[in-house]
């Protein structure tokens, strides 16, 4: 199995406990780390104020858009530019399906943009499909992370 | 020259031209006097001198009878020199009766001087003089002889020149008299046609209809200077209403241009507070899309949840009811995701272009078939159908509309579903037509209302904002929709661009 991680960028608590559900109800047994705020994702990322990121790269981010203090799409943005996340898998996973967020978050690079169903069945399956193609049958770049 | 002249006396000031005919008829006048006057002084001093010499002549004449026939020429000689006291007879002779001359004075002139014979008797004038022949003879007796007598004409001409001269005077002091007279005379006739020209030199200089030329008399001019007042007062008063008019229409310009500005200032308001209200209702769409959908995912996730996690614990009432709750929530999302999409073909930018409703009504068809494989639908498409109108906008249309054809056949043996168009009123008018359950024609003011909805949710599923949707994208491209049905028959939706 694919040692890597899901960083889930969520502020809604409910959307936390049934995305982990979903993926746990499919046996997605990686580390699912949890950013409750765009803030927070960004300091997972890069570190916060100064400090060396707190682990690894996560294998893919599952990335809401309407979220506090940094909006999703400001945090793509911050992906995209820097180096060392030029090339990291993105997910937009919102409620959304407006066409100006599908277009602006495809604009920033998003590999994918999938609007979470209300349907939990539906959820579900999507998080399982989303688990198993991200993790398992994609093959994420190499990091070129600078020490 | 001649030309020059005529001109020139044509273009002198009226004053300077009356006292010109006035003199010149005065002149005219007075020479023909004049002339009369010398003619008749001279014709009858003349008739006088011959009158005077025949008297005298006829004197000297008896005088000379005894002389002659006494033949004694020291006493002829001596009548003849009494003469001397005539200072006018430059000459005078006796000639005997046989015609030669016997006497003559004065004594010293020369026989060349005197006629050789005496002519025919009486007095004339000849060469400048004044002669006389006249018989002498003793009364009843035979002629003795003739005197000769030559006057000069001298008292003739200083009678000429003095009447000439009274005339000269009489006509100079006449005509004096008549240029002073002109002078004062033909202002009476001058001045009111000289106030006449002012006043009209004024009114075209100036522009100014209130002045009047004054009137002078009842004369033609009089009548002139009245007509003309008349005229200008006309003028004026036609000059006012027409100030009048211009100033009416000017302000009937400003007020209607104070009026339009009000409009555009309106309009102005009216289409900022639509784009503002425009954005009020895009940031509504946007938020309502992000957040109304999440508590129904909790909701319908967390009842999920309770069914797989406790669903042993539930009796089957119990599992209904959460069963009940999800499909309510996803109900609602359908019906979130269904206003949305309203919105937002209410707002979209349209780009207008030809657009093959037949290909997009084709494309449409093959969809439902392969969403529904299982059914077995008749779907005909009339050929080459297009219309101006947004692309995007108008598969939507169609889409609902073959959209509901299908649904409201299902449950039809031999479900028939037909895009074509007709003719009607001079435009093309498309149509949709199913066999399907149709709708009681009482309710079709409903039909293109938001959730409005002819069937129950348990016969037919939706939303009731398709029909909604698709009135307000036909309205958008300026067109109409209408439908008609009959129950269990069918529907037919017509609609134009």
């Amino acid at each position: 199995m694919n040692p890597g991680k899901i960083l889930l960028v969520e502020d809604n608590p409910d959307d936390v406990a049934l995305t982990m559900r979903a993926l746990k109800s499919h046996n997605i047994t990686n580390d699912v780390v949890v950013a409750q705020d765009g803030a927070q994702a960004l300091d997972y990322l890069f570190g916060a104020k100064g400090k060396a990121p707190v682990g690894d790269l996560p294998a893919v981010v599952l990335l809401d858009l309407k979220l506090p203090k940094v909006n999703g799409l400001e945090v793509l943005q911050r992906i995209r530019a820097a180096e060392a996340t030029r090339l990291l898998p993105v997910v937009i996973l919102t409620s959304s399906d407006e066409e100006r967020d599908i277009i602006d978050g495809y604009s920033l690079g998003a590999n994918s943009y999938v609007r979470k169903p209300v349907d939990f069945v539906e959820f579900t399956e999507a998080a399982r499909q989303l688990g198993l193609y991200w993790l398992l049958m994609n093959r994420v770049a190499p990091a070129p992370r600078k020490l | 020259m001649h030309l020059g002249l005529e001109m020139s006396l044509r273009d002198w000031p009226i004053r300077k031209k009356l006292t010109a005919l006035l003199l010149l008829i005065s002149s005219l006048v007075l020479l023909l006097t004049s002339a009369a006057f010398v003619t008749y002084e001279v014709a009858a001093f003349r008739q006088m001198t011959l009158k005077n010499l025949s008297t005298l002549g006829r004197v000297i004449a008896a005088n000379s009878t005894a002389s002659l026939a006494f033949a004694n020429q020291a006493d002829a000689q001596e009548i003849l020199s009494a003469l001397r006291a005539e200072s006018h007879v430059v000459a005078a002779a006796l000639y005997d009766k046989d015609g030669r001359l016997f006497s003559r004075y004065p004594a010293t002139l020369r026989d060349d001087a005197l006629p050789a014979a005496p002519e025919r008797d009486g007095y004339r004038f000849e060469h400048g003089y004044v002669i006389g022949l006249e018989p002498v003879a003793e009364t009843g007796n035979p002629r003795l002889g003739t005197l000769y007598l030559q006057s000069d004409m001298k008292a003739v001409s200083h009678t000429l020149r003095l009447s000439a001269a009274i005339a000269a005077g009489v006509m100079a002091i006449s005509l004096l008299m008549a240029y002073f007279l002109a002078a004062v005379l033909q202002r009476r006739v001058a001045d009111p046609i000289l106030a006449l020209a002012e006043t009209a030199a004024a009114v075209s200089t100036r522009q100014d209809y209130s002045v009047r030329a004054p009137k002078l008399g009842e004369d033609e001019l009089g009548t002139l200077t009245d007509a003309f007042n008349l005229m200008l007062g006309r003028i004026e008063d036609q000059n006012r209403e027409l100030r009048r008019h211009a100033t009416e229409l000017e302000q009937r310009v400003a007020d209607r241009t104070h009026e339009l500005e009000d409009r555009n200032e309106a309009l102005r308001r009216n289409a900022a507070e639509l784009l503002a209200a425009n954005t009020e209702l895009d940031a509504f769409a946007y938020s309502v899309s992000h957040d109304l959908r999440a508590p129904l995912r909790s909701i319908d996730g967390f009842s999920q949840v309770l069914l797989e996690d406790y669903g042993t614990q539930l009796d089957e009432p119990g599992r209904d009811s959460l069963q009940r709750v999800r499909a309510a929530s996803q109900r609602m999302a359908l019906l979130i995701d269904d206003l949305l999409k309203l919105a937002r073909f209410s707002r979209a930018e349209m780009r207008t272009e030809v657009v093959d409703l037949s290909k997009i009504a084709g494309e449409i068809a093959a969809e439902l078939q392969r969403s529904t494989p299982e059914r077995q639908v008749e779907i005909a498409i009339a050929q080459g159908l297009e219309a101006r109108g947004d692309a995007r906008l108008l598969r939507v249309v169609l889409e609902n509309l073959l959209r509901n054809g299908w649904k409201y056949t299902a449950k039809q043996p031999r479900p028939r579903i037909e895009f074509a168009s007709v003719a009607g009123n001079g435009e093309r008018v498309f149509l949709v037509r199913d066999n399907g359950a149709g709708f009681d024609m009482q309710y079709a003011d409903k039909l293109f209302g938001v959730f409005q909805r002819l069937h129950s949710a348990a016969e037919f599923e939706g939303t009731g904002v398709g029909l909604a949707t698709v009135r307000r994208i036909i309205t958008r491209h300026g067109g109409r929709i209408w439908a008609e049905a009959v129950v269990d028959q069918g529907a037919t939706f017509y609609f134009t661009l």
